[in-house]
């Protein structure tokens, strides 16, 4: 009886906790509301699971309790309610899996027009880099990091001139433009995790991952690491900047070119004693 | 009709293998300490993970009072919260859950289950709980080198395990790690191989696969799945081991820290996070299993009525412990891996709930029309399909790849695999501590300390991972010594101080199971060979405790399969499965 009615307010609880809480996902900043509106599905679709099993346990806890006299019912097996039971299953499976690849497939398919942006993660701080007027990266790789090159882009690849460098400040990006973000990471494992966007990846050493968003309201976003990196990884933060699209070319005017860091500064002799 | 007997197996074919001499041990030492029976290496395994549980409880006593009191405790520095996660997660997956299922029951319940003497290799067997043992004591050791142990977390992915922006990782902490994980591999096979063999081979007359308790299958499946899943740990833990001490290269991609250049150069970090989740996803079932096969039997057994859809379960098992080596990388949606696997591993990720769904149902149905008695290993097991329930239901979430992309590595993350691999598992083996235990001692545990133990641990555990889901929703990333950050607007800071009251409260109960477990050894009711008036063959000894040889002169004979109870016309409630007894109109074809 108090078994019984424990588990049921154990469900009440949970959903009473579920709508009422005011613990809930921040506000979306990027297209990718298709994946909250998946979330929500799987939500309903298992918190109904959920309350039906767990409420009809109740039941048979308080219908079926040890009683003098009780015997229990002698049925192995009942291959019409199992087999009905299997495809109820996979009809909700089903009802959860197809819209999730459907999302997934836009998720993974870069369009055409977007601008590629790259973040660098090094322990324990952020850099980006942008690609200048020719909208080309510039190629890169850890051999050519130098206290000059903090990006390791090569010298020897053209497209990497004019690129914009932003080392320890903000990643900018104009509003309502697609942005295919390049990820790279110069020593152990990080993720670039904006919660506005809702996308991530990690970064890895050694080789090249993506993920791509667009914006879709201005605003300060702050960025976090989502993958363990050491003892300053829940450190490791910057910012998003997404402005109208004026104020975003204002602000890369105003940016450093790879080809000006690397132009030869002129040698200070010390004066004689 | 001219050859009936008026034996009753007459018809049974004879075991495959004869009754074998037993080594008998002649010393204090032989009896004791070098034992080779397998019920006195199921206690030994079964202490010694559990006193190395309690260590992993202390670590997670730690971290929630930095999460949930962040600032307050001075010596929780983020060095040490990651080396506490780490050795938590580690010491509670492998050296607590791991051993305590295959090692514990494993060794106790399939030679009484199936009708056997002991296991097949018992010299084998005592040698698998030493060099486990030894597993253990070089895991401890790493706290008390300098530098202390690794903080990697539990998943060691490099390049940051083995690199000196993480606690133990140029030190010796985490070579002590992958060290002790090596032995505890080399141990596991050795106990692995024998529990193998002993289902296959050395069940006794009548005991036909299909008449196995759901426990053994559990423990069979998943015993078959860890000997085909940790190789792929062992040879990742080899070769980072060959990364940090000789400077090869397997996971090392050429890599620049804090301003040096280091020799590394060629390797794939993502390649150990293959072989890690290629041992890790099967290894979630490989706790699971064994759970899901007690938690059948227990709830058969209390319920008076036969299990459900008996050889549906039996598939269930074999089918999910199969699905469970192509689903492993779910858990690197977010890896950088190649997007289009995402694709793969949703589908046959979702497909794996269908049949663990099915198990699911088949528990609840067959306390339908039941008899219930709501004993203490009737509550955990009706407190494991609850938590269970849950946690396998926000598994749907993260196994949907998309859905996965904006909770991943986040505390709903936590949150779920607590729940469905931490709290329900654990919940199973103390049901299956309190149901078993008249028969390893003789007596019964206290039900008034069991009463109070079971509300605080389902309750409490509850409390803590059903909120923690929330935390996870709103973005709070895991791995966080603590958190602020901009984009939280309500904060958490109540809700973590709520969990880790909870933490302190479920963590306290479980002093109290712990003394329960000595003074009942003294103070318990005597409990008689069957107490539980079951079915299955380990209830049917000739002593209780058993003695070396379980079975007396002549091992019992099986007629029936595990579950007949409440069977209409039997003269009791539960017909033995070594009693020839009535034939049953309504008998499964098994």
């Amino acid at each position: 009886m108090i078994v019984a009615l424990i588990l049921l307010l154990l469900v009440l609880g949970s959903v009473i906790f579920h709508l009422v809480s005011p613990w809930w996902w921040t506000p979306i900043a990027s297209n990718w509301a298709y994946i909250d509106s998946t979330l929500v599905v799987t939500f309903w679709i298992t918190g109904i699971v959920f309350a039906a099993v767990v409420l009809f346990l109740a039941y048979c806890v308080y219908r079926f309790r040890h009683q003098p006299g009780r015997k229990a019912d002698y049925e192995p097996e009942n291959k019409r309610l199992e087999v009905w039971l299997t495809v109820a299953t996979s009809i909700g499976v089903a009802a959860m899996l197809a819209p999730g690849l459907i999302v997934w497939k836009q998720f993974v398919t870069v369009p055409s027009e977007a601008t590629e942006v790259e973040v660098v993660g090094q322990q324990w701080s952020w850099s980006y880099r942008l690609p200048g007027a020719d909208g080309k990266l510039g190629a890169s790789g850890v051999n050519w990091i130098s206290a000059d090159n903090p990006l390791g882009v090569s010298p020897h690849d053209s497209n990497g001139a004019d690129d914009v460098i932003v080392e320890g400040g903000d990643l900018h990006l104009p509003i309502g433009k697609p942005v295919k973000v390049v990820l790279r990471s110069v020593d152990v494992l990080h993720d670039f995790y904006v919660p506005e966007f809702r996308a991530k990846m990690d970064m890895v050493p050694g080789t090249v991952t993506y993920f791509w968003f667009t914006p879709i309201r201005t605003g300060e976003f702050e960025v976090l690491c989502a993958e363990l990196c050491g003892t300053g990884h829940a450190f490791m933060r910057s910012y998003v900047q997404v402005q109208e699209q004026a104020e975003y070319d204002a602000w890369l005017g105003e940016q450093v070119t790879f080809a000006s860091l690397q132009r030869p500064r002129p040698v200070r002799v010390a004066a004689e004693p | 009709m001219a050859n009936v007997s008026d034996r009753p197996d007459a018809g049974i074919p004879p075991a495959e293998v004869p009754d074998l001499p037993l080594p008998h041990p002649h010393t204090w030492w032989g009896r004791y300490v070098f034992s080779q029976d397998a019920k006195y290496i199921a206690i030994q395994y079964s202490g010694t993970a559990i006193a190395i549980g309690l260590v992993g409880l202390v670590l997670s006593w730690l971290m929630r009072l930095q999460l949930g009191f962040p600032g307050i405790f001075d010596f929780i520095t983020p060095e040490a919260y990651y080396q506490f996660i780490t050795m938590h997660g580690m010491i509670m997956v492998i050296y607590l859950l791991t051993a305590i299922f295959l090692g514990g029951f494993g060794n106790y319940l399939i030679p009484l289950m199936v009708g056997a003497r002991d296991m097949v290799f018992p010299f084998v067997n005592m040698l698998s709980y030493w060099i486990y043992l030894l597993a253990v004591l070089v895991l401890v050791a790493s706290f008390f080198v300098p530098g202390g142990p690794t903080g990697a977390g539990w998943t060691l992915y490099p390049p940051q395990a083995i690199l000196s922006g993480t606690p133990g990782g140029q030190g010796a902490g985490i070579i002590l790690m992958l060290v002790s994980l090596i032995l505890f591999i080399i141990g596991f096979t050795m106990g692995g191989l024998n529990y193998v063999v002993t289902v296959l081979q050395a069940r006794t007359r009548g005991m036909t696969l299909m008449r196995m308790p759901l426990t053994v299958w559990g423990i069979f499946t998943a015993t078959v799945m860890a000997l085909l899943a940790f190789p792929a740990l062992f040879v990742a833990c080899v070769m980072m081991l060959f990364d940090r001490l000789l400077g090869t290269s397997f996971f090392m991609p050429a890599l620049v820290e804090l301003g040096e250049t280091l020799s590394y150069g060629g390797g794939s970090p993502i390649v150990f996070q293959h072989l890690f989740w290629f041992f890790g996803h099967p290894e979630v079932y490989i706790v699971a299993l064994p759970a899901f096969g007690i938690v059948s039997d227990l709830i058969s057994v209390h319920a008076r009525k036969n299990i459900f859809g008996y050889r549906m379960m039996v598939w269930a098992i074999v089918i999910i412990g199969a699905l469970s080596f192509i689903v492993w990388a779910h858990h690197m949606y977010v890896s950088g891996m190649h997007p289009y696997f995402g694709f793969f591993f949703a589908t046959t990720t979702l497909i794996i709930a269908v049949p663990t769904a099915i198990k699911v149902y088949n528990w609840v149905l067959t306390l339908w029309k039941g008899d219930i008695h709501l004993t203490l290993p009737m509550l955990f097991a009706i407190a494991f399909i609850v938590t269970f329930a849950n946690g396998g239901l926000t598994g749907l979430f993260l196994g949907n790849v998309v859905v996965d992309v904006p909770l991943s590595d986040t505390m709903f993350v936590v949150a779920h695999f607590h729940m469905v691999m931490g709290v329900a598992p654990i919940l199973v083996i103390f049901g299956a501590i309190y149901h078993w235990y008249p028969k390893m001692t003789g007596r019964m545990l206290n039900e008034a300390m069991g009463q109070i133990h079971f509300w605080v641990t389902f309750i409490g555990a509850y409390a803590i991972f059903f909120p923690m889901h929330y935390v996870g929703l709103v973005g709070v990333p895991r791995r966080y010594p603590e958190i602020d950050a901009s984009f939280i607007t309500t904060p958490v800071a109540g809700l973590n101080a709520f969990i880790s009251v909870a933490a302190l409260v479920v963590g306290a109960a479980q002093v109290l199971f712990l003394f329960n477990l000595l003074w009942s050894l003294r103070a318990g009711r005597a409990a008689g060979p069957n107490p539980w008036r079951a079915c299955s063959l380990e209830w049917q000894t000739p002593d209780t405790p058993p003695v070396h040889g379980n079975w007396g002169k002549d091992l019992p004979v099986v007629y029936r399969w595990a579950y007949d109870y409440s069977v209409p016309g039997a003269p009791e409630d539960f017909i033995a499965q070594n009693d020839p007894g009535p034939r049953i109109e309504k008998d499964v074809p098994l």
